[in-house]
């Protein structure tokens, strides 16, 4: 029962450690990250068409990367080249994922719902023997150490923290600004990519937005979890635990479901307005230097 | 903002609809259509019969109530991205409304009523980003986007619980207070959803500018969205002027429930809002955050909406959702674009132009 639950839980937590990583990624070099939904999405989309095409799920998992980091980078010509404004470019961004999935998984598949069955890693199996053998599941445990790692451990760490909270100091001891953020957006596709490409090869096809709003819970990760990595991970890992709870309460009756979905998000807020330890974002996020 | 030049409010809408064309026509031919065959059937399926044209000015109607509920809170420097669960929550309240009055009362009596209970149920959801910001410092991006979440899960506790009818996720019919349809005047509309609550979003429209132009309070809230540190210093309550007009953004987005409500289908269905809270930012945009601009960039969306099904026959309707999406990312990048080549431009930058830097719709 307890194993059950905890393999449920890592399971859930997946797509949002990855997803979560690039929203560190992105949101520490000064980079709004409302579009994970989005990068999670079209990911999602190329890995099923690359499984499919390709027979291959690592295929799919190569083609779910470069789709994130493509429309990673459709965000950073729009906010980093021509310094648009990065919530409504943001928010945009993930309704062209969503139109632009729609629209190819009709000329591709001509289905309005989903794609046909596509290969993953795993074909059966729920508990952590089946984890264990999708090699996804181990990557998504080390994406965010990793990016820990990067942040804290090396100079371009350094240089990505500088930028996200002062750039123009790092600009004045000659941190190429733009170069970094172009990195860390490009990453922050990468990995949210491999998001999308879990969510699909997981369950083996795509269908129509299947992210279903885990970027958002990603990014409620990111800030409930103050941007930093560890506790980044903690949150990804008591938001998937709630779910879980509550998918496996379901027949109990003990809690609504639209009480549990809440959580997330009522947490992310009372963070923000610092109730109990107030969440301070990055200095520079979300603002452009001329 | 009324320093803002005609050709700089003017170019960059052109250039986006010029880069949406474009990506139209790639789309239209990835399906093996031909655009033009394409967007004549978008123009004649809105605006070439009085069903399209109703369909239009219907979805138009909505959208001009979200797009100035999110113009509102930009000119007071604010991102509103929670209209969506505002309009969600001002329609369940007048259904609530609807479902607790006697039946058969005249609609002109009971339509303050409905326009009151919507207005405080939007206005409410709209407060509490507001005064999180105001009081704690929350960034309203972050909070508005959870506080769609919550508010959406919320009303479907509410509805799937306790007022949906059975195997159906809307509520009873309303009994009080029927508003009538465009059809009840003009027969040709018969079918269109266009109802009488478009007088009452061109109220609001006019009302809006009176209130942003006209009042100190408009003023005021403009001085804040312009730079908060000198309105502070001339001694507005910037706090204040954060909290009320988020306020007022979720309760001019909560009345624009009563175009679905009780203009359309006469009971609150799950789901009604979805989509219009988002595009409420992209008609702002390309409006200009001005409310003459908001109707003329709702009727733009709308069109855009309406034509999608128009077409579904060529090619796949999402292609509008693409278009949309593909507006709104061209807008966004070519405003601060083309206002740095205009400036450029100019011989010597006068004050009036640096003033229009600070617009708050960048």
């Amino acid at each position: 029962m307890i194993i059950a639950f905890l393999a449920q839980t890592l399971r859930i937590a997946m797509p949002y450690l990855f997803a979560s990583a690039g929203g560190v990624a992105s949101e520490r070099a000064g980079l709004i990250a409302l579009t994970l939904e989005g990068y999670m999405l079209m990911a999602a989309f190329c890995a099923a068409i690359g499984s499919y095409f390709a027979g291959s799920a690592w295929t799919g998992v190569f083609a779910g990367i470069a789709g994130g980091v493509a429309t990673a980078l459709l965000y950073g010509v729009c906010s980093i080249r021509y310094r648009a404004n990065q919530v409504v470019v943001g928010i945009a961004i993930n309704l062209l994922a969503i139109g632009l999935t729609r629209f190819f998984l009709r000329l591709t598949f001509d289905s309005s719902s989903n794609s046909p069955r596509v290969g993953g890693f795993i074909e059966t199996g729920t508990g952590f023997g089946a984890l264990a053998r999708n090699p996804l599941v181990w990557l998504g445990v080390l994406a965010l150490p990793a990016v820990g790692w990067l942040l804290y451990r090396t100079p371009f760490g350094l240089r990505v923290r500088a930028v996200g909270e002062h750039p123009e100091a790092a600009l004045s001891v000659g941190v190429p600004v733009q170069r970094v953020r172009w990195f860390a957006v490009a990453l922050s596709g990468a990995l949210a990519g491999l998001g999308g490409a879990y969510l699909a090869l997981d369950q083996h096809q795509f269908t129509d937005q299947m992210t279903a709003g885990r970027g958002f819970i990603a990014l409620a990760a990111t800030i409930f979890g103050r941007w930093d990595p560890p506790r980044v991970a903690l949150a990804c890992v008591l938001f998937a635990a709630a779910e879980t709870l509550q998918i496996q309460l379901q027949g109990a009756q003990l809690v609504p479901s639209q009480f549990v979905e809440m959580i997330p998000y009522v947490l992310t807020i009372i963070a923000l307005a610092g109730v109990v330890a107030r969440a301070v974002p990055p200095a520079a996020l979300g603002k452009v230097n001329e | 903002m009324k320093t803002l030049k005609l050709e700089e409010a003017l170019l960059p809408p052109v250039v986006a609809l010029l880069i949406a064309l474009v990506v139209g026509d790639l789309l239209i031919l990835s399906f093996g259509q031909s655009p033009a065959a394409v967007y004549r059937m978008l123009l004649e399926g809105t605006w070439g019969n009085a069903y399209g044209l109703g369909q239009v000015l219907y979805k138009a109607t909505t959208l001009t109530f979200t797009g100035l509920s999110v113009a509102l809170a930009l000119r007071a420097g604010l991102f509103n991205i929670g209209a969506e669960s505002q309009l969600a929550a001002g329609g369940f309240a007048a259904a609530l409304v609807g479902l607790a009055l006697p039946a058969g009362l005249p609609a002109l009596l009971v339509l303050p009523l409905y326009v009151a209970a919507a207005g405080a149920a939007g206005g409410l959801v709209g407060v509490v980003p507001g005064a999180l910001k105001a009081r704690f410092g929350a960034h309203e991006v972050i909070t508005t986007i959870m506080l769609n979440f919550i508010v959406l899960a919320l009303l479907n506790y509410l509805i799937s619980t306790r007022f949906k009818v059975h195997d159906t996720l809307h509520t009873a019919e309303i009994k009080s207070g029927a508003v009538p349809r465009l059809a009840d005047f003009a027969s040709a509309f018969h079918g269109s959803a266009a109802n009488v609550v478009l007088v009452l979003a061109l109220i609001v429209v006019a009302l809006s500018w009176w209130f942003l132009f006209r009042t100190r309070g408009g003023f005021e809230l403009r001085a804040v969205g312009l730079q908060p540190h000198a309105a502070e210093y001339a001694g507005v309550h910037v706090g204040r002027v954060w909290w009320t007009s988020m306020a007022l953004a979720g309760a001019i987005a909560g009345i624009g429930g009563l175009n679905y409500v009780l203009g359309y289908k006469r009971y609150y269905e799950e789901g009604f809002s979805a989509g219009a809270g988002f595009l409420g930012i992209a008609v702002a945009l390309v409006g200009r955050s001005h409310p003459a601009g908001i109707v003329i960039a709702a009727i733009l969306f709308a069109t855009l909406s309406q034509g999608g099904l128009a077409v579904n026959a060529l090619v796949p309707k999402q292609m509008v959702d693409v278009l949309q999406a593909v507006v709104i990312i061209s807008m966004a990048t070519a405003v601060p674009e083309i206002r740095r080549a205009l400036l450029a431009l100019r011989p010597a930058p006068s004050v009036k132009a640096t003033a229009a830097t600070g617009e708050a719709a960048t």
